[in-house]
């Protein structure tokens, strides 16, 4: 059979057209296109080039995910160009190598001219120098004009240990500054919109966020007002800065001009431990960091990731985050039976319950918050003991950028690991109803307040033993015979399956409160007691077992998921 | 106050927009037009003009506040323009322009331009106003006066009624 006829073979990607330019005296083979903010190709920048080769070119208005501005010019580099004879034809050395033409003053022929890298495509033979004197001394002088009027008040600001100009200044500026003139002042604590302070003076005009509230979020609300050295970063007054996605220009900007309101001057970034993570407010499952100090939880910051969120978030997403650390979390184990206040007491006197359960009688309502890891166990102990199941739907508003309608993070998790239909929700009044009748004697809810989900208090009180597990009190913590206090997904590790089916691992950033454990150990020791030995002591192996068990996550283990995720095929 | 632009103005504009490839290069047609009328741009002319040129006021506002010539505030009914530019500065510009300010009562070190209490007169300095050869120069309303002297100064506030 030919491979032709045969739909599975893929064919060969079209071999990559390169282009051989020298960086900084070695030669490299670049690709001729590459893409640009928006992912379509377009003709390979200097900066792409020497990002190739290892060269970081230092730059301020450039972002990958931005239209290119080219204004703030620290990305400038000296470069030449193979030199043509009159004949069009290359001019050679003696040995053979074409001779170079190194961009200069036309004007001052001594000087080298350099290029905006960000902005500036490489042809064929071109040479960039990121590493020479000439180019060391274009960064030295724009840094040196950056700071004529910048206010210099590090120690005062909140971006200080993650701002560029800190940073290039001190790697590429003047010790000394030379300007002995009175710097043009500007307003300094703008109320730019409610989650967004500005301060002018600190601005260096490279319109990042002007490009991305414009360009991104279709949101065309700020501006450069004024002129030369009095320009200013400005929304329309009376106008306030407030969409969804505002925070983002928060992480755009290279220094401490604008900042989260909610954040400054919490924390100082150098003494924060990140950990990579997923935002659990809607079905996109934005890939995040988490800034946390202490066991408490500072910030949420997006992580890159080109095929969920690229470099962005919401600002809802990344604000809610204050529930974790909140005072009147769940922290005490306990059985209302028995008393009994410990871990092994409490899940054996649950396992004496549930083991003598008939079958049929116990019915599940397991969150959509909750992990593939922990709901595949409740699965299981579902399967046990013949018992329904389903989630809670949390349907909210979205939007065309990334905030996805369903508020669950993890609703095709709960799908894939058997818990829900695909109508998730389907099942609640038919358990609602078998409690009503008797059937139903045992009910188990892991994170949801059912009594806002149509099983009523009063159809609450009729079941025998309540079996919850949840992370804040409610009406339905309030009534458990059991409960089992859980984690917040800053508190655990687990993995979600976002809304396109992307399967996306978090880690742990931060200690439980009291006494409260991760669902999934708590679960697992009830599987085992009840159902029977699981052979796996950790997280991954438990994901690798899922693995096994669950047909979607077939093939997958705990370790290939990486930092990124992997796309399910469903 | 709600702002209306009067319908024959307004009639302008609207051809005035049929003369560019993109409606929004017609922006500062639109704000010389507006200041003509109303003698200066107010937030709610800004806004106006967004609107007709299907664009936002910032993208508006950036062009007010760039040129100095588009007034933010209402300015005196006399407006006296002095050129400060290299010619007319080493022609004594800036001595006229204090004198200006003196006799009427203004402040001739503060930036920007300078308005009477009584609403009469604004004082303010302009680059090269192209008459560099009778420095110096300046202008009250639309007429052109030069190598304006003191006296030749006190002469043209006195005709402004
Ligand atoms: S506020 Fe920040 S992002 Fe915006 S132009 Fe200024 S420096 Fe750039
Ligand atoms: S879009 Fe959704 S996942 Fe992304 S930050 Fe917002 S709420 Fe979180
Ligand atoms: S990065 Fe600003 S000009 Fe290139
Ligand atoms: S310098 Fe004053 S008119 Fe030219």
């Amino acid at each position: 059979m030919s491979t032709a006829a045969n739909p599975e073979t893929k064919p060969a990607p079209p071999p990559v057209e390169t282009v051989r330019i020298k960086v900084d005296g070695r030669d490299i083979d670049v690709p001729k296109m590459m893409p640009d903010w928006q992912g379509k190709l377009q003709p390979t920048t200097m900066l792409q080039a020497c990002s190739l080769a290892g060269a970081e070119v230092p730059h301020y208005c450039y972002h990958p995910k931005l239209p290119i501005a080219g204004n703030c010019r620290m990305c400038l580099v000296e470069f030449g160009t193979p030199m043509m004879g009159p004949d069009r034809k290359p001019v050679l050395n003696p040995d053979g190598s074409s001779k170079i033409a190194k961009s200069v003053l036309p004007y001052e022929p001594g000087t080298p001219r350099g290029a905006i890298a960000c902005a500036t495509p490489i042809s064929p033979g071109m040479e960039i120098y990121p590493g020479s004197t000439a180019t060391r001394q274009m960064r030295e002088a724009v840094l040196e004009s950056l700071l004529i009027n910048h206010p210099l008040d590090c120690p005062i600001c909140d971006q200080a240990g993650e701002c560029k100009l800190q940073e290039y200044s001190v790697e590429h500026g003047q010790a000394t500054s030379r300007f002995v003139e009175t710097k043009v002042h500007k307003p300094k604590q703008v109320d730019l919109g409610p989650r967004i302070m500005l301060d002018d003076e600190r601005c260096i005009l490279c319109t990042r966020c002007i490009r991305f509230t414009k360009d991104l979020v279709g949101d065309d609300a700020l501006g450069i007002v004024n002129r030369g050295s009095y320009n200013t970063i400005a929304s329309f007054p009376g106008r306030t800065f407030d969409n969804n996605y505002t925070l983002n220009t928060v992480d755009l900007c290279p220094v401490g001009a604008l900042t989260s309101k909610d954040f400054r001057f919490q924390m100082r970034v150098w003494f924060m431990k990140e950990t990579k993570s997923v935002c659990t407010s809607c079905a996109t499952g934005c890939n995040i960091v988490i800034g946390s100090r202490e066991d408490r939880v500072y910030r949420y910051e997006p992580r890159q990731n080109d095929v969920v969120n690229a470099s962005w978030m919401c600002d809802a997403g990344r604000l809610n985050y204050k529930w974790i650390g909140r005072d009147d979390r769940l922290a005490a184990v306990r059985s209302s039976r028995t008393g009994a206040r410990s871990w092994p007491a409490v899940l054996s006197e649950i396992a004496q319950t549930l083991r003598s359960a008939p079958r049929g009688s116990v019915a599940v309502i397991a969150s959509a918050r909750q992990t593939n890891e922990e709901l595949y166990l409740v699965r299981k102990l579902a399967t046990h003991l013949g018992a329904m199941t389903d989630s809670v739907p949390r349907e909210g508003e979205g939007d065309r950028f990334l905030v996805n309608e369903d508020k669950n993070p993890n609703t095709n998790g709960a799908r894939l690991t058997g818990i829900a239909f695909t109508e998730m929700g389907i099942q609640i009044p038919k358990i609602a109803q078998a409690i009503r009748s008797g059937q139903v004697q045992t009910l188990i809810v892991i994170g949801e307040d059912v009594t806002q989900h149509g099983i009523d208090s009063e159809t609450l009180a009729k079941v025998s033993t309540l079996i919850v597990s949840d992370i804040l009190p409610n009406e339905t913590t309030r009534r458990a015979h059991f409960l089992l206090p859980g984690c917040a997904h800053a508190e655990k590790r687990g993995t979600f399956v976002n809304g396109k089916g992307r399967l996306q691992r978090f880690l742990k950033a931060v200690e439980p409160s009291g006494e409260a454990r991760p669902e999934w150990e708590f679960l697992k020791e009830l599987v085992e007691q009840v159902v029977g030995p699981t052979g796996y002591t950790t997280i991954e192996g438990l994901f690798n077992q899922m693995a096994k068990d669950v047909p979607a996550f077939a093939g997958l283990e705990w370790a290939g998921i990486a930092d990124l995720g992997v796309n399910l095929a469903i | 106050m709600t702002f209306t632009v009067p319908s024959e103005l307004e009639a302008e504009l609207n051809e005035l927009i049929t003369h560019y490839p993109q409606k929004r290069s017609a922006s500062l047609m639109f704000l010389h037009a507006l200041q003509e009328h109303f003698g200066h741009i107010s937030k709610e002319a800004v806004e106006w003009t967004a609107t007709k040129l299907e664009l936002q006021p910032i993208n508006i506002w950036e062009l007010v506040t760039f040129y100095p010539m588009f007034r933010q505030e209402p300015v005196g009914r006399h407006q006296i323009k002095v050129c400060r530019t290299l010619s007319c500065a080493l022609g004594g510009s800036h001595t006229l322009h204090k004198h200006l300010c003196s006799r009427l009562g203004l402040d001739s070190k503060k930036h920007g331009i300078q308005t009477t209490q009584d609403g009469k007169f604004s004082v303010e300095f302009v680059e090269c106003l192209a008459s560099c050869g009778t420095a110096p120069v300046a202008m009250c309303n639309e007429t052109f006066h030069e190598a304006v002297t003191q006296e030749k100064a006190d002469a043209i506030l006195s005709e402004c009624r």
